[in-house]
């Protein structure tokens, strides 16, 4: 039994049945959004009720849960949402992205490979990539069905053109299986080649649109570019302060008025492992110290 | 120095610990009670009802209080309650012909069948604070609602129908189902039953601007308050069992309906057209709001020019529901570090670039 | 080959309402042909390209494309996926009105690449490359392609547009009074670059227009158009020498008595 006379995930079993079905259409019709009736959540639109929705509706008592937002499992956001399952489900929780059955993610995809039988869960602001370019609703999902991509390309020709490099630096537009193009959420680019026949399911839910996509596991998803100008992600100079990785998302962390900043991993269940394994940044104290205290 | 901020779930709990204190204010001062809010804020309670798509008064008192009067809060609490609530079925359509009135005006006829009844009204009541109302007293009698007053009371729009002047009554044009917008994503084109449904929960404020624009010259289309009327109906349901309609509540709604001038086509004949508003509670800006943003959004079936916003279902439709605007300028709040550090990334290197073109631009000098 | 035409037109018809646009129009055109349809405005001249372009859906009739393929598609009967897709690709359409026919938020590069881009091309450097060689072909100079259209007068916008629409070597151009709102003497430069263009890109084109002037300096053949119908079709020279019908000669003493 869960907190206060709920349902097991809040949603009762109707509406659960009704997002599993869209998930199930989505994942037959990878990348395609799904309308869904989507509910409200007691946590505001824009906050993640998608992927809470989706969550609610594949989450099962055995299950381990991750919340992280921004790469963190502490950040505030990602705490609440990983409160309210403890409260809706009593499942368990972890901060190790191996130890997880089910990650609900805002922004970032762990640096960690993820394997079978795991699911990523994305919060989804705005499902539609060809909104920028046509506001209409009723005239995307025609371009959709009929496959006239080219307006995207143009949106990269003249990026290169006129700033010198495509300048969508998040949220970048990926082709799934050959078929329909997608918006992998505001994750930035440097995540989106691990979308790529990832061994997990990938879930998105955007629940203030009311639209749930899936990409299947080993699915094709290959961002948009030219011939000439292949896609690329962020590199770094440096390594992080705290664990000296070199191949992981950096955050900037100002340290005072007078300019001086450092980088850490954006991923700290992935920076925490590599500290724990020994290895070691120079660019800080050391953080299990401090920690300790 | 640098520790990796952790700590995020004591901040929360301190947080809303704050909340707790801040809503009770000074403790010298009585605690306000959901049934003091639920009887003399009472239009406060209508619209977080109409807008939470739910109608309670307890609960909505208790959002109210919950929320410190934050109406856009409450409402949201309301509807995230609504959520957990089983459908066990759908009414039978309320008639509000059948009302029992306590206010019902209408501005196209100077008599009408029944009489103007004003009821309750804001109106002609001269804006002056009253000091008296920051003291507790009685106050004097008042005739009893609704005292008087004939019933059933025909609805105005059947007295001009009758002559072909208003074209029919939508619910006698068209029987086909009715889809539920709080079980179903809204798709486009969206037929007029589920536009009326999302404008009856859609934002006060929203449909108030959207409505006076139309009357300023945007969408421009002259109407007339045809009738507006304030009561409680009787909500009935058919119950399987039994196969017949049971009476299982009585609720207050304010219904509008809007008489707009239509010039006619060349398949039609001129008559007049409609605008239709209905909200739970006594909520007449808002159900008049409603009717004139419903008479605009049917520019495209009545083939007149689009021009303007108010038109437009998919931009109405779309910005109406304030849980949702709300919730989404909000969420702008939450950390969005990841991200701006991949733009930072793009900037430096676009900046990088530009100053190396610039420094080997023959203008170099000149521009120094 | 060049003994089919490339469009066959029969019996085609559009009304709104109770009021007929269009009534049973049938006409063919051959492959590198330019006709033109004239009349005034409301003869449904615009309403029979707009039919034709997919911009709106035919009552009634056949309009039978045959593609570079040789394979012959009844636009109005196919599916609009497949409708769209040839259009796309082997039609192209000058709109009157250049912000019908352009996109005014990205450059010229852009406008011209982006036919390119929706059927296939993911190649940068190729795309820029066809771009600067088509603005070069309208007289717009190569070093403006990343300019937006708005910074362009009238005529370089309607001159964009005829790049944009002949980049992908289409078999059909539809053109909607493409001199319309411009001075006389832009009007003469661009009816000019638009027979060399033609002609030399072997396109087939429909010009529709309410000008003579136009139709004499660019047509190959005519269709007047009176209240929907069809009323005279011809080759162009005999038919503004020697017309038939009492509209056609009303329209053409007209002009000439001006």
């Amino acid at each position: 039994m869960t907190a206060d006379g709920y349902n097991f995930g809040y949603l009762d079993e109707q509406t659960k049945r009704m997002i599993r079905r869209a998930i199930l259409k989505g994942v037959a019709i990878p990348g395609y959004q799904v309308p869904f009736g989507s509910r409200e959540m007691p946590l505001p639109y824009g906050w993640g009720t998608g992927g809470i929705q989706i969550t609610a509706a594949v989450i099962g008592p055995g299950d381990t849960l991750k919340v992280i937002d921004q790469g963190a499992d502490d950040t505030t956001n990602a705490v609440s949402i990983r409160n309210f399952f403890v409260r809706m489900c009593d499942v368990a929780t972890t901060e190790r992205t191996a130890e997880a059955s089910i990650i609900q993610t805002r922004h970032r995809i762990p640096e960690r490979k993820l394997a079978p039988g795991q699911i990523l869960v994305y919060q989804v602001p705005i499902p539609e990539p060809l909104r920028w370019l046509e506001p209409r609703e009723t005239e995307t999902r025609k371009m959709h069905a009929l496959r006239e991509y080219g307006v995207m390309h143009v949106k990269l020709y003249e990026d290169i053109s006129v700033k010198g490099r495509v300048s969508t630096a998040y949220d970048y537009p990926v082709l799934v299986n050959g078929r329909y193009i997608m918006r992998p959420s505001p994750i930035p680019k440097f995540d989106t080649p691990k979308m790529h026949r990832m061994a997990a399911l990938q879930l998105f839910g955007a629940g203030r649109e009311k639209r749930i996509y899936a990409v299947p596991p080993y699915t094709d998803v290959v961002p948009l570019d030219f011939e000439d100008h292949p896609f690329t992600i962020e590199t770094w100079d440096q390594a992080c302060a705290l664990c000296g990785a070199t191949t992981s998302f950096l955050d900037e962390v100002i340290l005072d008025d007078r300019g001086r900043r450092m980088f850490v991993c954006s991923d700290t269940d992935f920076c925490q492992e590599r500290r724990e394994a020994g290895h070691r940044g120079d660019g800080g104290p050391n953080p299990l110290e401090e920690a300790a205290e | 120095m640098y520790v990796a901020t952790k700590g995020g779930e004591q901040a929360i709990a301190n947080a809303h610990a704050l909340l707790a204190e801040d809503r009770r204010g000074d403790p010298t001062v009585p605690e306000i009670t959901p049934a003091q809010i639920r009887e003399q804020l009472r239009l406060g309670i209508d619209r977080v009802m109409a807008e939470g798509s739910l109608y309670d008064p307890d609960l909505a008192a208790l959002a109210l209080k919950q929320a410190r009067g934050d109406q856009v809060e409450a409402i949201f609490l309301l509807r995230a309650y609504r959520t957990t609530l089983p459908r066990l079925g759908y009414s039978e359509p309320v008639a509000t012909p059948e009302m029992r009135v306590h206010r019902r005006i209408s501005a196209t006829f100077k008599e009408i069948a029944g009489g103007q009844i004003l009821g309750p009204t804001f109106d002609y009541t001269q804006r002056l604070l009253d000091p008296s109302l920051a003291e507790t007293g009685e106050i004097a009698d008042a005739p009893a609602a609704g005292q008087g007053v004939a019933h059933p009371l025909p609805r105005v729009a059947d007295t001009i129908g009758r002559e072909g002047l208003l074209e029919p009554d939508a619910a006698e044009q068209d029987d086909g189902p009715i889809a539920d917008l709080t079980r179903e994503p809204l798709r486009f084109p969206a037929d007029r039953a589920m536009r009326l449904q999302a404008l009856a929960r859609g934002d006060e404020g929203f449909l108030l601007s959207m409505g006076y624009s139309t009357q300023r010259g945007y969408a421009r289309n002259h109407p007339f308050a045809g009738e507006i009327r304030m009561g409680e109906v009787a909500v009935e349901m058919v119950a399987p069992e039994l196969g017949f309609a049971i009476d299982i509540a009585d609720i207050c709604v304010t219904e509008c309906d809007m008489v707009n001038q239509f010039k006619g086509s060349k398949t039609e004949l001129p008559q007049f057209t409609r605008g239709y508003g209905l909200v739970f509670g006594y909520g007449e800006r808002k159900a008049m709001a409603m009717a004139l943003v419903d008479r605009s959004l049917r520019a495209e079936e009545l083939g007149e020019e689009i021009t303007a916003p108010p038109q437009d279902p998919e931009f109405v439709l779309y910005h109406c529901d304030n849980v949702e605007a709300s919730g989404f300028v909000q969420h702008l709040k939450l950390p969005h570090h990841v991200d701006f550090q991949s733009e930072l990334h793009v900037v430096r290197g676009m900046r990088a670039e530009a100053e190396k073109a610039l420094a080997e631009s023959p203008f170099k000098e000149a521009a120094e | 080959m060049t003994d089919d035409p490339v469009l066959t037109v029969t019996g085609l018809a559009k009304a709104y309402g109770r009021r007929v646009a269009c009534r049973d129009v049938s006409f063919e055109l051959w492959p590198g042909e330019v006709l033109a349809v004239v009349g005034e405005s409301g003869s449904g001249k615009t309403t029979l390209l707009n039919c034709l372009g997919g911009l709106v859906p035919p009552d009634a009739g056949r309009v039978r494309f045959r593609r570079r393929s040789g394979e012959v598609i009844d636009l109005v009967a196919a599916s609009e996926a497949l409708r769209r897709a040839i259009l796309r690709a082997e039609w192209g359409f000058v709109r009157q009105n250049p912000r019908d026919g352009l996109r005014f938020g990205v450059s010229a590069g852009a406008n011209v690449g982006e036919p390119l881009m929706a059927i296939g091309g993911r190649h940068y450097g190729h795309i820029r490359g066809s771009a600067s060689e088509w603005l070069d072909a309208v007289e717009i100079d190569p070093a403006r392609m990343d300019d937006l259209p708005s910074s362009f007068s009238g005529g370089m916008q309607q001159r964009l547009q005829i790049a944009r629409n002949l980049v992908t070597h289409p078999a059909i151009v539809l053109m909607d009074e493409p001199t319309g709102g411009l001075d006389v003497s832009v009007q003469a430069r661009l009816l000019d670059l638009i027979r060399r263009l033609v002609r030399e890109a072997g396109v087939a084109a429909i010009v529709v227009t309410h000008d003579l002037g136009v139709a004499r300096l660019l047509a190959d053949r005519m269709l007047v158009m009176r209240q929907g119908c069809v009323v005279e079709a011809g080759l162009t020279d005999q038919l503004l020498d020697d017309p038939q019908h009492a509209y056609t000669q009303l329209l053409v003493s007209s002009v000439l008595t001006v």
